[in-house]
């Protein structure tokens, strides 16, 4: 029986050499100036060029190596540069199961961060413990960093990890500049007593 | 050629006699119990002594049994000959109240890091151990996890409460 093939049966037309652009945001536009809202631009230019660190500790890291490959290819993203130092990287990708004593060091590289950065929680083990509901297993990493995006599957299929990503890329899109200096974020940090 | 049972209690027998508690051999491995204040000479003669050999300590941990009264706690050697490819169990029962036993880092470096885990998971007081503190377990941890009378769960979790979950 034949595959059905369902990707790229309609291909877009790519007037300027097959690169895609992405869509202008709202503004004023004419003859040899365009005006628009800086946190917009500054949006645009964060999504599209995230840096991941990877905090892979088990089968879900599989599957982000997979997310990471040719096949799935999470470069088209614009995330294709995985940083391995948390001073360099926006995006602190958890991935697997989280025991207690690995809590401090998790914290550890979420501090490390520059801001602005987000925290995404692959799998059910960094969501909620998934099936380690037991003594030494962190029951979720958001009890020791707060989490943007949280993708279930224990493990999740790569699509479902592309799916937080671009899920990743809406917060950071629609986030305003005030955000990180607003005192409902400054709260949430306390909370995890993080200045 | 493997070192037959009846030697090996034999001699231990006429080195020990009353300490030690019981014998088994009914398992493939010879197992044998021992009161828990020779239990490094034991392990020592059985290193020491030619015709026995057993110098390699190939496990160490510890196991609860409640209902034992006063003798709740064991800890199971397992040592090896390794030229006559023979192995040894030796277990020792101790009081909860009192968990003393001592230490085999002398004899075996091995038994450095299994006795730091036995600690941390049945806290068994391992007299002269050079740093017996938590190696697995987080150091904020205030309990003994595998004795039984603690839930495996974790019990910070306050979503799992029904009776899906059998809590």
């Amino acid at each position: 029986m034949a595959r059905p093939v369902r990707f790229n049966v309609n291909p877009k037309d790519f007037t300027d050499r097959g690169i895609n652009q992405v869509e202008l945001p709202d503004g004023h536009m004419g003859e040899g100036f365009f005006a628009t809202s800086f946190d917009k631009v500054v949006g645009l230019a964060r999504k599209n060029s995230i840096w991941p660190l990877p905090f892979a500790t088990s089968c879900c890291g599989i599957e982000f190596m997979a997310t990471m490959g040719s096949h799935y290819d999470l470069a088209r993203f614009g995330s294709e540069r995985v940083g391995f130092s948390p001073r360099q990287c926006d995006l602190l990708m958890v991935m697997g199961t989280i025991a207690k004593k690995m809590g401090p060091v998790v914290r550890q590289v979420y501090l490390q961060m520059a801001e602005p950065r987000w925290v995404m929680a692959v799998g059910a083990c960094a969501s909620s413990g998934g099936i380690f509901d037991t003594y030494s297993v962190l029951q979720g990493i958001d009890q020791v960093v707060p989490v943007d995006v949280y993708v279930p599957g224990c493990p999740p299929r790569p699509e479902a990890i592309i799916d937080g990503v671009l899920k990743i890329q809406d917060l950071i899109h629609n986030e305003s500049l005030r955000r990180r200096h607003s005192n409902q974020y400054k709260n949430l940090l306390e909370t995890y007593g993080i200045q | 050629m493997p070192i037959s049972a009846d030697h090996i209690k034999e001699k231990l027998n006429a080195q020990f006699g009353d300490g030690i508690i019981s014998w088994d051999d009914a398992s493939d491995i010879l197992a044998l119990e021992v009161n828990p204040s020779i239990n490094l000479k034991v392990l020592t003669f059985l290193h020491d002594e030619p015709t026995l050999g057993f110098q390699f300590l190939t496990d160490l941990t510890g196991v609860h049994y409640p209902d034992q009264s006063n003798k709740e706690l064991g800890v199971v050697y397992h040592v090896h000959n390794l030229k006559e490819n023979t192995r040894l169990r030796l277990k020792i029962f101790v009081p909860i109240e009192k968990p003393d036993a001592f230490t085999a880092t002398g004899l075996f470096s091995g038994a450095n890091w299994m006795e730091r885990e036995t600690f941390d998971f049945f806290g068994i007081n391992f007299i002269g151990h050079p740093n017996l503190k938590r190696v697995l377990n987080v150091d904020e941890m205030d309990y003994h996890p595998l004795r039984k009378e603690y839930p495996l769960e974790d019990q910070t979790r306050i979503d799992k409460d029904d009776e899906m979950f059998g809590r």
